[in-house]
């Protein structure tokens, strides 16, 4: 395996290109989510979305789209212009629960990750049950997060991703009218 | 933010390689050899180790009371001196004139001046106490998963340090290349990932 460091800069298009296809994906396979996670009532942009172009030489440009009324067309135009999504907020939904939370393309990071409310601690001894029970909610959007990666990452690796997926992307991004 | 904060910042790992047997009494003599140890009465300016995370500033890993459920639960600590840049300034500027007045010069060499400051820094080390950072990590051995409720840099580049010297196993964070060779690629697809090219999305 290449040294982490050297691995970590090499490959971090991966995570912007992951990002990406995950927006496409919300926008327009939906099913595809829910056959990766039967109880997913919902998976959405949140309010804020970074995009950046690392790879044109001539740009360095970092776009950062936010509030609950964000226009994503502005977003769709950055990707029209060379660029990637970098992060994202995103909002899961599970039954009657809602959970929020960052995603970071080039670590693949969770932050800001709030997950339902549980049970109040009022003595030591509900630590335990408190645990237990945050472990189980991060652990629903772990679980999703790596199932798309994996999902993504065996389509990138395969020629389905330049004859298909790739086209269909672009087409997508056409769809894109000029603000 | 900690494991129990109402917003939380993960960052994953996969942990290779086996504890020897028996595991429970390894890890806690691990945990128990790596504890924080208190620099607040003495001139070190950092400690790193682990603590309980029910008692971060008490640690006790006595009767495996780190075990919640399938997971191992407790905290890297980072204790850390911060000396205020203008006590510092002031400290260091009475030890120069006092040390001019001593040797009866009109200038210090700037091996003189920085032997000064350490000094400084020292005596100053053992007068302030460390301001203590928090990380928990919830880890499922028999999964090979690791969580660090932290992104900082810094905090988890000391934990696999830490974790490294503490338990003898690798410990390997989770961004796109080493989560796509942790995502089940065959032989020839982990080829195909080494040599992945930037896809551009544009016409």
């Amino acid at each position: 395996m290449l040294d982490i460091a050297v691995a970590y800069r090499r490959y971090q298009f991966i995570g912007d290109e992951f990002l990406t296809w995950l927006w496409f994906v919300i926008e327009q396979d939906a099913p595809l989510l829910r056959r990766l996670d039967n109880e997913l009532a919902s998976l959405e942009i949140g309010n804020r979305m970074v995009f950046e172009n690392r790879y044109r030489k001539d740009s360095g440009e970092t776009v950062t789209i936010k509030g609950d009324e964000a226009n994503m067309d502005e977003g769709l135009l950055a990707l029209k212009k060379g660029a990637m999504v970098a992060e994202v907020n995103l909002v899961y939904r599970a039954g009657d629960h809602e959970w929020r939370f960052n995603l970071k393309g080039e670590s693949l990071n969770f932050s800001s990750l709030k997950v339902p409310e549980t049970g109040k601690i009022e003595t030591s001894d509900d630590i335990e049950g408190a645990v237990i029970e945050k472990v189980y909610l991060c652990e629903k959007i772990t679980n999703l997060i790596n199932a798309l990666f994996a999902h993504f990452i065996k389509l990138r690796v395969s020629n389905e991703w330049s004859a298909q997926t790739v086209p269909s992307i672009r087409k997508w991004i056409g769809s894109a009218s000029d603000v | 933010m900690g494991l129990l904060s109402t917003s939380v910042s993960i960052t994953q790992y996969r942990v290779e390689g086996e504890l020897p047997s028996p595991v429970n009494e390894n890890v806690t003599a691990a945990l128990k050899k790596h504890t924080i140890n208190e620099i607040d009465n003495d001139a070190s300016e950092q400690a790193v180790g682990w603590t309980s995370f029910d008692n971060p500033y008490q640690p006790d890993f006595e009767g495996s009371r780190f075990v919640i459920d399938t997971a191992w639960v407790f905290s890297l600590r980072i204790d850390k001196k911060s000396i205020p840049a203008k006590v510092l300034k002031k400290h260091y500027n009475i030890e120069v004139a006092r040390r001019l007045v001593e040797s009866g010069r009109d200038y210090l060499s700037k091996t003189e001046k920085k032997q000064l400051k350490d000094h400084v820094i020292t005596v100053l080390s053992t007068r302030i106490p460390a301001t203590p950072n928090i990380y928990d990590i919830v880890w499922k051995y028999e999964e090979g998963r690791l969580w660090f409720f932290s992104n900082l840099k810094a905090a988890n580049e000391e934990l696999e340090t830490l974790f490294t010297r503490s338990f003898k196993l690798s410990l390997i964070r989770l961004f796109p290349y080493t989560a796509g060779l942790d995502a089940g690629l065959k032989g020839p697809e982990k080829d195909c990932l080494d040599q992945l090219k930037p896809t551009l999305f544009m016409d």
